[in-house]
């Protein structure tokens, strides 16, 4: 809402400057987004051109010899309409126009130009205020203009406007006069009256015409008729402030409409009389109903959309746009007004498909049934001045509003307790007076009549939120709640996971939930309902990600796009999903690495599976899941991995996650991931860390290889040793594989294992034959041979 | 005999002399302290001495000989310290060589900065608590008094998947989740962080952002006011921002708090004084918060004659953006590694 400093003048007395206005009320709520002159330019006068002479050295420049009333200026323009003997505006050198553009002395094509003759946009109007000619050219003013003298002040410019940015609650402040008297609470300055003076004559409207409302979703509906209005431009404080409050003149009548909306808050729509017929008719629109609004659109209807009819056809989209047919024009006499109000719901729903506009904005918000009579008495007597209108006599008139003013019980011990304060009663009685709001006091408790207005106010809250408002709430001094101590809780475990994985050299990510539909099902074979949006901001964003690993893959490109090839990334993030008719959400571990995993200059790897897998491992084992997970070959192809590189990590028996390279006709580059669902493993509950005594008797290591056929998996030999080795075999490591052209399809692997006892130093003799016993048993069950 | 073993002291102290290195030095020792030895040959020969000569003699072997292993035990320490400075000479390494780089991971300045307002609550016994990104309308608006067709559901254009369910605008959501699940009606203080989406995108908005959210109830009679809660964000602002950061709370409106008050704080960058930042007002509007509505809390369960709350909450990127002076939105949702593993150390306290 952009507020004319000079129309709310007209309400109250506002002493303060602009920025000051501007600052004040924002510490009452009310924020600004900009607070400045409508013209804000400097050392402009009127001058009058002298002389006007094609430039020598030019085929559209002028150059014009102005007399500012201080003497005589040289100015080259370049303005088509640049004439003798008209009167222009001049910013003299020095001067400075909007978005910093500064006038100097200067030399144009060999002609001194000590000043500029300006269009009104060079000065600061929009041009989507001015007429054709003034888009186009320089500003001629009229031949009275004085000379010397400011052309703002002299064409009634000199306004200053607060653009505010109103909270959604606050429809009253669309309206000079709500914004008279929040700024009359805040300076305690009482608000003026409002002029609603006006003749009337004739036969009374009721007799020749009628208003018919056939839906609840319009409570309130005034008609009245002015008479033989004259059509012509508005006077220039009507345009200037339609201009200031962002709206564009057209003429007098659809002028005072909207000048009406603007002080008071209440939308108006002016019909052209004569081609309405004698009833106006509200309801709701049939489907498929057609009307062409204002704008020359043609627009289909829904039965959700409030329409104006004159009893057999729509004429006007209610409360958002008017329709073509009965609109003010040039030629129009006579004018009906309607003052109405409609369901808020109801237009925000139709204006969001149509369009936003002011009136819209206005009954969205909520509007005081008191103020519609207002306006449009307001409306007849501006019409009757500025438009020369006879006005009939007679409002039709209907109204199911309850205009009971709300009445609120509060204690000044509410408002302390709320507000923690110490507040006296006379101070909050001097809130309530300087709010204009009438009360009365009974001992210790207050009743306050809210004004039919103050839409926003109908519990004591929002009365303690008015007191904490004028009283000051910089004057409120801030405490800490005193409490009864306690251990605050978090759960600490992503925290420990993600620390662990920096450790481990991988830099965490935080990328979009929303992902493209093609790649939701990736890297699964879950089966489960994708999460579309309804309305997605771009295709590219469309549906909710149920795997992290598309999101860190997308990562992976963009930073292979930019010359990064070491890239080991991971996160912690939600996977949504829909299954058997419920919604809901995961919380995963995702990385992916790619590149060279290094220790220093010297001592790079590239990474392959078993880094990627490294990196897993130390991960469940750091969350205490050692000795009870397994990797196993996928039931099912994951067509989105290496078929020869992919394993399921399986927990106690169930699936948590995936790891393996990508597949390689999706990166030619080898790039490694998993996916663990964490909602899943952290299920499984893990045993208490406890301290285990340690043997205070040597261990033994003996050291086998054995070669055996390439298909037998590390697993399986494990378990082989692990069943031969007894309990006195503390530990089994695979710490050398080799495979080469001599020995085929078999490869060498070579075992370390430590045997150990608790209760006596072992022997070799002791030892020996259980190795014996190992490499008998894999010779036996796996066709192993051992290397000598 | 006494020149003679004289002599004997003489040699021997210049052959040790000569020795360069502990073998050599160990064959020395045999050959002039061994059986074999002139010293010995002299000891044995003690005998055929007369009498009164055998002592004074005696002594004197004994003299020398210590003297000479002093000399050989001198020349073995000598000896010693030279083979490991020469050891040690040899093992010399060039120190400015570049260290073993063990590769760093990094944590994202999100979650830095959430880990930071997490353990700051933590510290003041609030509780971290966690609830869906995929919420149902009625916690993301209706339980927080922002019924169907609500001009302020305006300001939260959201992602609907179905007309019930919608990706949470707000981490408000948990407010109603927390007061409903709290059946015993005890004191509530938690806080909650997270992902929470909008849909808008341009440069200053990103459809996906982090945001926190503060909740306490308690019984009305105890300290539950605004005048708290300004003293709590004060608390909050000072950690995050700066010490030297002012408050300026502006009124304002969220359906779900009444009164509502947006908070401003000191321009981070140009210290109050004014700049472009803060559109030279000196004030960059930081949070928003409130007293919890009674309706809010009639709907969670909670009687609004006995009871009373505040709430407030605050978008995390732009902490994050102020904190480590980044300067685009975009860099946050990019992971561009060279951005990343910018944010691998400790920071300052």
């Amino acid at each position: 809402m952009k507020l004319s400093k000079n129309f709310v003048r007209d309400y109250v007395d506002v002493q303060a400057d602009l920025k000051t206005l501007a600052e004040d009320m924002t510490r009452v709520g009310n924020e600004y987004d900009s607070a400045e002159k409508l013209v804000p330019s400097t050392k402009l006068v009127i001058g009058k051109v002298l002389e006007c002479k094609a430039h020598p050295d030019s085929d559209h420049l002028h150059v014009c010899k102005v007399d500012v009333g201080t003497e005589v200026l040289n100015i080259v323009c370049g303005a088509p309409n640049v004439r003798e003997n008209i009167k222009v505006i001049v910013a003299l050198a020095g001067a400075e126009l909007p978005n910093g553009f500064l006038i100097k002395k200067s030399n144009i094509r060999g002609e001194e130009s000590n000043g500029m003759i300006c269009a009104l946009y060079e000065i600061g109007i929009d041009k989507k205020f001015l007429s054709e000619e003034d888009k186009n050219g320089i500003h001629i003013l009229p031949d009275d203009a004085p000379v010397g003298k400011d052309p703002v002040e002299y064409l009634k410019l000199d306004d200053e406007v607060i653009d505010f940015e109103l909270t959604a609650n606050r429809g009253d402040l669309l309206s000079i006069l709500g914004m008279a008297y929040e700024i009359g609470a805040i300076y305690d300055k009482k608000v003026k009256e409002v002029d609603l003076s006006h003749g009337e004559s004739g036969d009374d409207l009721n007799n020749s015409f009628e208003v018919r409302v056939n839906t609840d979703n319009c409570k309130l509906f005034l008609a009245r008729k002015a008479l033989n209005v004259t059509i012509k431009e508005s006077p220039d404080f009507i345009k200037n402030r339609l201009i200031a409050s962002d709206i564009r003149p057209i003429n007098n009548v659809v002028d005072i409409s909207n000048y009406v909306m603007l002080e008071l808050g209440q939308p108006l729509h002016f019909y052209d009389a004569d081609r309405l017929g004698n009833c106006i008719e509200t309801r709701m629109a049939k489907n498929g109903e057609k009307l062409t609004t204002l704008d020359g659109i043609q627009r289909d209807l829904e039965e959700t959309d409030i329409v104006i009819s004159d009893g057999t056809r729509a004429i006007g989209l209610a409360g958002v746009m008017g329709g073509l047919d009965t609109e003010i024009e040039e030629t129009t006499k006579n004018v009906l007004i309607e003052a109405a109000i409609f369901d808020s719901v109801r237009v925000r729903k139709t204006s969001k498909k149509i369009v936003r506009s002011e009136a819209s904005n206005r009954f969205e918000k909520g509007l005081d049934p008191n103020r519609t009579y207002m306006a449009i008495e307001r409306a007849v007597k501006l019409l009757e001045k500025y438009a020369d209108a006879t006005i009939q006599t007679g409002t039709v008139v209907y109204d199911k509003t309850d205009k009971t003013e709300k009445k609120i019980d509060i204690l000044v011990k509410d408002i302390n307790d709320l507000l923690g304060t110490n507040i006296s009663k006379a101070d909050v009685l001097d809130v309530f007076r300087r709010l204009d709001f009438k009360y009365t006091e009974n001992g210790d408790l207050i009743t306050v009549t809210v004004p039919t207005r103050r839409l926003d106010i109908s519990i004591k809250e929002d009365l303690i939120e008015e007191v904490g408002r004028i009283y000051g709430v910089d004057n409120i001094k801030g405490k800490l709640p005193v409490v009864p101590m306690k251990i605050g809780s978090v759960d600490k475990t992503q925290r420990e996971i993600r620390d662990k994985m920096i450790s481990l050299g991988l830099n965490e990510t935080l990328s979009y939930v929303l992902i493209n539909d093609k790649d939701v099902h990736k890297y699964t074979n879950d089966s489960f309902e994708e999460l579309k949006l309804l309305d997605p901001m771009t295709e590219e964003r469309n549906v909710l990600r149920y795997s992290l690993i598309p999101s860190l893959y997308k990562i992976y490109e963009y930073n292979k796009a930019h010359y990064i090839k070491d890239v080991s990334i991971f996160e912690i993030g939600k996977g949504f999903f829909k299954k058997e008719e419920k919604y809901g959400e995961n919380t995963k571990l995702c990385a992916l690495m790619t590149g060279e995993y290094y220790l220093g200059i010297n001592n790079k790897k590239e990474i392959d599976f078993y880094i990627i897998k490294g990196v897993l491992e130390e991960i469940l084992n750091y969350l205490g899941y050692e000795g009870r997970y397994s990797f196993c070959i996928p039931k099912e192809t994951l067509k989105e991995f290496h078929p020869g590189q992919v394993a399921e990590v399986n927990v106690n028996g169930e699936i948590v996650g995936v790891v393996g390279r990508i597949h390689p006709e999706i990166s030619k580059e080898p790039v490694y991931v998993f996916e663990i669902n964490l909602d899943n493993l952290l299920a499984k509950k893990v045993s208490k860390m406890k301290f285990k005594e340690i043997s205070i008797y040597p261990s033994i290591r003996k050291d086998i290889a054995i070669i055996l056929d390439k298909n037998i998996s590390a697993d399986e030999i494990s378990k082989v040793i692990k069943k031969a080795g007894g309990n006195l075999l503390v530990n089994y490591e695979m710490f050398d594989v080799y495979e080469n052209v001599i020995l085929g399809d078999r490869r060498s692997v070579a075992y370390s294992l430590t045997f150990g006892s608790n209760t006596k130093t072992l022997t070799d003799d002791e030892v020996n034959p259980i190795v014996e016993k190992i490499i008998e048993s894999l010779e036996k069950n796996l066709k192993a041979e051992l290397r000598k | 005999m006494k020149e003679k073993l004289e002599k004997i002291k003489e040699n021997a102290k210049e052959s040790i002399s000569k020795i360069q290195n502990l073998q050599e030095l160990q064959d020395l020792k045999v050959k002039l302290l061994g059986k074999k030895s002139e010293l010995s040959t002299i000891l044995k020969g003690l005998g055929s001495l007369a009498a009164e000569e055998r002592p004074k003699i005696g002594s004197f072997v004994n003299d020398v000989r210590n003297e000479i292993e002093s000399n050989i035990n001198e020349a073995e320490k000598r000896l010693k310290e030279k083979a490991l400075s020469q050891k040690l000479e040899k093992e010399k390494i060039d120190i400015t060589m570049p260290g073993t780089k063990i590769k760093r991971g990094s944590k994202h300045p999100i979650n830095r900065v959430i880990e930071e307002i997490q353990d700051l609550f933590v510290s003041m016994g609030y509780d971290v608590v966690d609830g869906p990104e995929l919420e149902t309308d009625e916690f993301c608006f209706e339980r927080l008094n922002l019924p169907d067709g609500h001009p302020a559901r305006d300001m939260q254009d959201s992602f609907y998947i179905t007309s019930e369910y919608l990706l949470r605008t707000q981490t408000s959501a948990v407010q109603a989740r927390t007061m409903l699940g709290n059946t015993e009606k005890s004191p509530i203080r938690m806080i909650c962080t997270g992902k929470t989406y909008r849909r808008e995108d341009d440069a200053t908005h990103s459809h996906q952002f982090n945001q926190v959210e503060g909740l306490v109830v308690d019984r009305k009679e105890l300290n539950v006011s605004l005048a708290d809660l300004k003293g709590t964000l004060e608390v909050f602002v000072k950690k995050m921002v700066g010490e030297k950061s002012e408050l300026r709370f502006r009124p304002s409106y969220f359906p779900f708090t009444e009164p509502s008050y947006e908070v401003d704080v000191t321009c981070f960058k140009c210290g109050g004084k004014g700049c472009p930042l803060c559109k030279k007002t000196g004030w960059i509007e930081l949070l928003g918060a409130g007293m919890v509505h009674p309706n809010v809390l009639k709907m969670n369960g909670y009687d609004p004659e006995k009871y009373a709350g505040f709430a407030f909450g605050t978008g995390i990127d732009r902490l994050a953006m102020f904190k480590y002076g980044i300067t685009d939105m975009r860099y946050l949702y990019t992971n561009d590694v060279r951005f990343l593993s910018q944010f691998d150390r400790k920071d300052e306290e």
